[in-house]
């Protein structure tokens, strides 16, 4: 439509404009579900997206204010834009969800997870935990003579990368809390 | 004011207190505490079905054809899970429904009780939103809110699910006024700029079309009418999706018929062909957008929808406006006329002319010759026997469907229920009960096939009961006419299955029913036939053979686009193809 002088994929006044839509570039978002905290809410949001085919990578849910029943959904999900905004969409119109924020293009959240770490090892390979969980400023949590139990939080790359050097140090079992997150500043 | 009263009592008292004057149901263990109080009163008349999937049918035909939610009672477990048909159907066609459901006593849940189901898990995919009540002091305030969610935005159907002892618990009945509803509100209106942005679009548009939905519908009698204004006022062509069919009417000018993979040749180009398109609560469903890639390339897409999960969910969008219908129209006439109502007439008039000569095309041509009755000429003459009366039409699911979407015509909105989105075989007739109810006086048809109305035809017993005078006009091809008509154009002839064996007699099963039956395979006969059924004042089973091998044209083959439509004529030439690949 010539006459239009209108850039296809556009609108002046959209909350959709900006953004190209016709990537495929998938990219990962941090997305805040405000939510009631009644019974089934988080089975609903689960069954969104396994019933639309979406991915979570990480999902984490409790109450945040006690007297109004409000509780907080973390997930980190990823899609192209066009997935993540469908996935915003579908978040929007569960009748308990009260608001959806996308932290990722709202600004870069700080994001934090908490890891528990079971090492087992004895001699040089316990030292070397020891160590690298100092350089990691994980705590130690637990220990026997043959055990550590570390705790560490910080972002989800940060704990790969430590489970990844325990790896070979020990690593017998992990337990990750998945990501919390809130924008930086004001 | 509130009142202490049984949990039971409220489910009734809260009908009365939303207008309710209908309700489906079927009896069972775990709501007799709700049925001891329907028997008590008479201000809500209840409906007894034969099964609970008709029940929410019948619950859907009352809404569409009302504008006010579909109201139903069912008991635990089977009770349940047979309502999940429904629910589907209404989630997908966007249909305001309260439904109750019997659950075990509170104490009992988890332990596999007689009759128990975790119908809130089930039904939590296919409700709008769903609740358990635990407490009787929470259960008025549930009602309430289910009311509103059903009705509000986009409607759909809600489930309430109710254990026995909260049934029989007392606690405060609140009213309505008071429940909280706050929180679920969804926009209505378009900022101005939005609507500045499609007016100018209007003024300057060569080649504009209206693509209209069932959310015209939805919105109410009064976006139709905006709709009517707006498009009189600009001149442009209107198409609309089968869901929303008499929001404009089939006899005014502007008028190119039902769109899609089964819609005219005019509309199907000029949405191929169009500058701007104006969708308006309609949602780029793939029976109507056909290959995504191709779908309409040159065009600027307005999409006004009150769900903006609708919105670039298939198609991505221009312009898209999160809004209702009727809000969104009303702000544009209003600002167009301010601004001098403008359109571009030029462009226009080429752009009719382009029409006019796919109109030509005459795409739903067919002859009617030898023996047997052709299906279209039945609707033919269906449509002009019953011209001019307060008719209103449900049907099932099958090239009967879409015959009579493109043969009958549409002049209000709310005059035709069917089942889109799910496509429910069985939706039709339990459908055109729930439409009596609403419209005792009215003329209500079912356009059936007679394999699809064999699914709920138990209803027969439901309609003798109540005395809902509905006709079923069967057009009986003794096939699965719309799988058989794909097996012969895509599955190289291979008819595994699609065939109606061993059908009763339809004459006899109508009275043995205390309805009248008639049978009609002359097309010589078929007028008197069909005005004896209309004369008659009571339910009517009308087995209409017609044509066993008549396939449903225009098609387009799913993943192709618009324009590679198929019209009767080709369909030979494309079979040899198909049958290549
Ligand atoms: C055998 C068969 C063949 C079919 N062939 C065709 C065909 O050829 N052509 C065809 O059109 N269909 C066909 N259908 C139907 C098709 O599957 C879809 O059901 C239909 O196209 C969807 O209609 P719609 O886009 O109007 O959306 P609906 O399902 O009616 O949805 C309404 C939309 O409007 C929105 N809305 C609701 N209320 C409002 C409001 N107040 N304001 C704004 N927006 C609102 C909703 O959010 C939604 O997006 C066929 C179905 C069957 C079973
Ligand atoms: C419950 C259900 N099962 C299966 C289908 C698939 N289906 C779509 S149309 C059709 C045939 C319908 O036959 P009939 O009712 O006789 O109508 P006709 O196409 O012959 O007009 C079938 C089996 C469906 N839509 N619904």
């Amino acid at each position: 439509m010539a006459a239009l002088n209108i850039k296809q994929g556009s609108s002046s006044h959209s909350a959709y404009d900006l953004r190209d839509f016709h990537s495929e570039v998938e990219s990962s978002h941090t997305l805040a579900v405000i939510v009631d905290n009644e019974a089934g809410v988080l089975a609903r949001v689960i069954g969104l997206f396994s019933g639309r085919g979406y991915n979570i990578d990480s999902l984490t849910v409790a109450e945040i204010d006690h007297k109004g029943h409000r509780s907080r959904i973390t997930i980190v999900t990823r899609g192209t834009m066009a997935v993540i905004d469908q996935i915003k969409a579908q978040l929007g119109r569960i009748v308990p969800v009260h608001e959806v924020i996308d932290l990722t293009i709202e600004s870069q959240p700080v994001e934090r997870e908490l890891a528990l770490f079971k090492v087992a090892g004895t001699g040089d390979k316990r030292i070397e935990a020891l160590r690298l969980a100092e350089i990691f400023r994980a705590n130690v949590v637990d220990s026997t003579l043959e055990s550590f139990v570390f705790e560490m939080t910080g972002t989800s790359e940060k704990i790969d990368a430590f489970a990844e050097l325990m790896r070979p140090l020990g690593l017998i079992d992990v337990a990750r809390t998945g990501v919390a997150a809130l924008p930086r500043g004001l | 004011m509130s009142r202490q009263m049984t949990g039971a009592k409220m489910v009734v008292q809260a009908l009365k207190d939303h207008g309710v004057d209908t309700i489906f149901g079927y009896p069972g263990g775990a709501v007799l505490p709700i049925y001891d109080e329907i028997f008590q009163q008479n201000d809500v008349k209840h409906i007894l079905v034969r099964h609970e999937q008709a029940a929410v049918h019948m619950a859907e035909g009352y809404a569409r054809s009302t504008g006010k939610p579909g109201c139903v009672l069912v008991t635990s477990g089977p009770g349940a899970t047979n309502a999940v048909t429904g629910l589907t159907d209404a989630l997908l066609d966007s249909i305001p429904l309260v439904v109750f459901s019997g659950q075990v006593p509170t104490f009992m849940i988890g332990t596999d009780g007689f009759q128990e189901a975790d119908t809130i898990g089930i039904t939590r995919p296919c409700t709008k939103h769903n609740w358990l009540v635990k407490d009787t002091e929470k259960l008025a305030e549930t009602i309430h809110q289910a009311f509103h969610v059903a009705t509000t935005g986009r409607p759909g159907p809600v489930l309430i699910d109710l254990p026995k002892d909260v049934q029989f618990a007392t606690g405060t009945y609140t009213e309505p006024k008071t429940a909280r509803v706050d929180h679920y509100q969804p926009r209505v209106k378009a900022s101005i700029e939005q609507i500045n942005d499609l007016v100018a679009l209007i003024e300057k548009a060569e080649r504009p079309i209206f693509y209209t939905g069932g959310g015209v519908i939805n919105s109410g009698p009064g976006a139709s009418q905006l709709l009517r204004e707006l498009v009189d006022a600009t001149g442009f062509p209107i198409t609309s999706t089968l869901m929303g069919l008499g929001a404009y009417p089939a006899s005014g000018k502007n008028w190119l018929g039902m769109l899609g993979m089964h819609g005219l040749y005019e509309a199907n180009l000029a949405m191929h062909g169009c500058d701007l398109m104006i969708n308006l609560g309609a949602r780029f469903d793939d029976r109507i957008t056909g290959r995504i890639s191709d779908f309409s390339p040159d065009s600027f897409k307005v999409h006004v929808d009150i769900d903006a999960s609708s919105i670039n969910k298939v198609i991505t969008v221009n312009l898209p406006i999160v809004g209702d219908v009727g809000h969104v129209l009303e702000d544009v006439l209003k600002v167009w006329k301010a601004r001098g109502r403008k359109v571009n007439k030029e462009g226009l008039a080429k752009w009719w002319k382009q029409i006019a000569e796919w109109q030509a095309v005459n795409c739903l041509a067919y002859e009617q010759k030898g023996k047997s009755i052709k299906p279209q000429y039945a609707l033919q003459r269906l449509e002009a026997l019953t011209k001019g009366m307060d008719r209103y039409i449900t049907t099932e699911v099958g090239q009967h469907q879409m015959w009579a979407a493109q043969f009958l015509g549409f002049e209000a909105p709310n005059r035709w229920m069917t089942s889109g989105g799910l496509g429910t075989m069985g939706y039709g007739f339990p459908a055109s009960i729930g439409v009596q109810m609403a419209h005792p006086d009215a003329l209500v048809i079912n356009v059936a096939g007679e394999a699809s109305w064999l699914m709920n035809m138990q209803e027969m017993g439901t309609a003798t009961q109540f005395r809902a005078p509905v006709k079923q006009f069967i057009l009986n091809n003794e096939r699965l006419g719309m799988v058989r008509q794909w097996q012969e154009l895509l599955h190289g002839e291979r008819y595994s299955h699609s065939w109606s064996e061993s059908l009763p007699d339809f004459v006899k099963l109508a009275e043995s029913f205390g309805w009248k039956g008639i049978r009609c395979e002359n097309p010589d006969d078929l007028d008197e036939a069909i005005k004896e059924m209309l004369a008659y004042d009571g339910p009517v089973l009308f087995d209409c053979l017609v044509e066993k091998h008549e396939n449903c044209f225009p098609m387009i083959p799913s993943g192709k686009p618009h324009n590679e439509m198929l019209l009767a004529a080709d369909a030979e030439a494309f079979k040899e193809g198909a049958t290549l690949v």
